[in-house]
């Protein structure tokens, strides 16, 4: 958890939507906002906002990644009060890794050293700082859940996540064997060493459907693009769901409540 | 050895198109791996244990001189002598000058990756030396004329089968069956290279600064075997592999062998403390130890890469490596397989030639969860991307073609200002219209369009978050 995580319930937040779930999956930030604004949380979105910097500076390109991410510093340095990411691998850009973006940049990096205490995962600030571990939710299905590899391990977000999943009422968790281990997407590598991020997603999927789960629960965008795609390509019915999505009551995704 | 990390991608595509290669990579999973979790889990307070050792390392490689020359000292105190070699040429060419002025006819090996940086072997053999491995599986490489494939399991991707034949073949004996059956014949085989062996080369998996000792960490003996029976004894060691006290030791002990084969302790842990003193009846006479630097240097100058000198060679980032695992060892093209050889390799051989391995990597975190002395890999990979991808501090090692900088160029332009973010999208949208079924697309253009060899890829939405989000304050204060 987060170490100077607000301890008093926030009325008000400010949704850090990601640049992939803006453009392609926007109904998982839908199910944010539904789920936040059902316990009467105020949800402020900074409409300037695009991305945190992470696709450039995951291949290396540092000098195209750092005005981005300093763009990102400017606009959330503007709100005031937590804000809540659905996603592992953009927090962990903040949190971890603008540390080595901005190192040699001190006032960039004390302001990203300050916001990167206000930054939440969706799911940690759920269970860490609303203190809610059960969303009151109720999902008929079979469903398995993959732990994307930026939560488990950048963020060491596991028991949040898993805790929230446990209470969806009719949810039926199937385990998979190898969920921890990656589904080979990681940005640009899925891209530039295609038959090596094949290799690694056609192990991933074999396990997904071995669960005969018809429904995957994931926590970041890029990993369900990828493991949908997949899947999809093998004529497969699975839906890959993300897990705002799934605690969403207002959302059909995750199965019929 | 000569790299070919250049190849990586060739001879990745090789590896991953062989069946009976992915099948024998299960083992670093199913066996090590596993093996690692469930030792780990045994242990009281492992994680202090790894922070422990972390400790021991940062603080070696911090004081490095300081520790060098009391290793040194001691050494030589004990008897031994002591080569500081510049690379692997400098370090030939002083074991090349030991086995010449002994006219030494047959130099015995226990698992060195040292010696394999410096193609040993080769050079030794080039002047008429046999050199033989007696690790079981540095043996079966040696004999089936490869590299290992892993730094513990070196012949990790041999079936028994191959076994058997290379074993027959050199041995002009019969063929084995049984697993048994073949280790039995490669130690009737070895047993008697011993006991004519006049000289043999060791690694060391740890240096003691303070008592001048090496240790050798083996499960077969032949560590013991070969820093007895020889006359000459010759360890090669990186100059980082050292630690500065024999309670550091324990300590180090305890995460290397748990992390490396999940065993509590190895079947032999040998402490060589020199050549044989005046009252000691075994040993050999010389004790010779080689510190090798290699291109060290340029980590250790690297504060960014510096941790990647912490290493203490127990494979477990490669068991744990979801790429190692499809990829497998030969693909790297150097001593040095999986996540950490992705690091060092590079900066050893060339960061230009080496580039592809830092991006064989989806950053997945689990050689960093693995490693036994808490190595942040994956953040090291992101720096030797940077340092090729930009060609930054050293332009002469940019490896980007002009292509993919205009891409993220151009990806700049797109992310500084939300209209042009929109606009992208739309763009997007209106191009892939008529091609998607459900939103999802068979085909897309390049740079991309590798994702679309295996996978489907998602048609942007119809409506940004932003617009959903903006219609949906509209209705909210309508109401």
């Amino acid at each position: 958890m987060n170490q100077d995580a607000t301890v008093e319930t926030p009325r008000r937040v400010n949704l850090f939507v990601t640049c992939l779930v803006d453009q392609f999956m926007p109904n998982v930030g839908m199910s944010v906002v539904n789920i936040l604004e059902s316990r009467g949380i105020e949800v402020h979105f900074p409409s300037d906002q695009t991305c945190c910097g992470q696709p450039a500076f995951n291949s290396g390109f540092r000098n195209d990644a750092r005005p981005v991410a300093s763009r990102f510093l400017d606009i959330f340095e503007s709100t005031e009060g937590p804000i809540v990411c659905p996603s592992g691998s953009c927090v962990a850009m903040v949190r971890n890794f603008y540390r080595d973006l901005f190192r040699d940049h001190p006032d960039e990096l004390a302001r990203a050293e300050r916001l990167s205490k206000r930054i939440f995962e969706f799911t940690e600030f759920i269970v860490d700082v609303l203190g809610i571990e059960d969303l009151e939710v109720n999902k008929d299905n079979d469903a398995t859940y993959h732990r994307c590899c930026h939560l488990l391990r950048e963020l060491h977000i596991d028991e949040q996540p898993s805790s929230l999943l446990k209470n969806v009422e009719g949810l039926n968790l199937k385990p998979m064997e190898r969920d921890e281990v990656c589904c080979g997407f990681g940005g640009a590598f899925s891209v530039k060493m295609s038959d090596v991020s094949t290799a690694m997603l056609n192990e991933k999927l074999d396990n997904i459907q071995a669960t005969g789960a018809s429904t995957l629960i994931a926590g970041d965008t890029g990993c369900i693009m990828h493991m949908q795609g997949g899947l999809r390509r093998r004529g497969s019915e699975v839906q890959v769901v993300h897990i705002a999505e799934m605690l969403d009551a207002k959302s059909d995704r995750g199965g019929s409540s | 050895m000569e790299p070919t990390t250049k190849a990586f991608s060739t001879a990745a595509s090789r590896a991953l198109a062989d069946v009976r290669l992915q099948q024998a990579h299960e083992v670093v999973y199913n066996g090590f791996h596993r093996a690692r979790i469930s030792a780990a889990a045994d242990t009281d307070e492992w994680e202090a244990q790894r922070t422990l050792g972390k400790a021991i390392k940062d603080h070696t490689i911090a004081n490095l001189d300081y520790y060098l020359e009391m290793l040194a000292d001691n050494v030589e105190k004990n008897g031994g002598k002591v080569y500081f070699a510049r690379d692997g040429q400098d370090a030939n060419a002083y074991v090349r000058s030991i086995a010449a002025q002994n006219d030494v006819q047959t130099v015995i090996k226990s698992k060195s990756m040292v010696s394999e940086e410096m193609g040993l072997n080769h050079v030794l053999e080039a002047d008429g030396v046999e050199v033989v491995e007696t690790d079981l599986g540095e043996y079966i490489v040696q004999l089936a004329g490869e590299a290992p494939y892993h730094i513990i399991a070196p012949a990790i991707h041999k079936s028994k089968a191959q076994v058997a034949d290379l074993l027959a073949e050199e041995s002009n004996t019969e063929r084995q069956e049984t697993a048994e059956q073949l280790t039995r014949q490669a130690r009737d085989m070895l047993r008697e290279v011993f006991q004519r062996a006049d000289m043999s080369v060791t690694g060391a998996n740890f240096a003691v600064a303070e008592t001048g000792s090496i240790v050798l960490v083996t499960n077969e003996g032949n560590g013991r075997m070969a820093t007895s029976m020889p006359r000459i004894h010759v360890a090669a060691m990186g100059m980082e592999k050292l630690i500065p006290s024999v309670a550091d030791l324990s300590a180090m002990l305890r995460i290397l062998i748990r992390s490396a084969t999940g065993q509590r302790i190895s079947c032999y842990v040998t402490m060589v403390n020199g050549p044989r003193a005046q009252d000691e009846e075994d040993g050999p006479e010389e004790f010779h130890l080689v510190i090798m630097n290699n291109g060290r240097d340029r980590l250790l100058r690297d504060e960014s890469l510096r941790e990647a000198l912490n290493c203490i060679r127990c494979g477990a980032c490669m068991n744990a490596c979801p790429v190692y695992r499809k990829v497998g060892g030969h693909s790297y093209g150097w001593v040095y397989p999986g996540p950490i050889g992705s690091i060092v390799s590079p900066v050893f051989t060339g960061l230009k030639e080496g580039h592809k391995l830092p991006a064989a990597s989806s950053l997945c975190g689990a050689c960093h969860e693995a490693c036994p002395v808490k190595i942040n890999i994956p953040r090291m990979l992101l720096e030797l991307r940077s340092q090729t991808a930009q060609g930054e501090p050293d332009a002469s090692q940019r490896a980007s073609g002009l292509g993919e900088r205009m891409t993220w160029k151009a990806w700049r332009q797109g992310m500084m200002s939300r209209t042009r973010f929109e606009a992208g999208s739309t763009v997007g949208k209106l191009v892939t219209a008529p091609l998607q079924r459900e939103g999802w697309l068979s085909k897309v253009p390049p740079p991309i369009s590798g994702w679309t060899d295996s996978r489907d890829f998602p048609a942007p939405a119809s409506k940004s978050f932003g617009k959903l989000f903006a219609e949906r304050k509209k209705i909210d204060q309508q109401r």
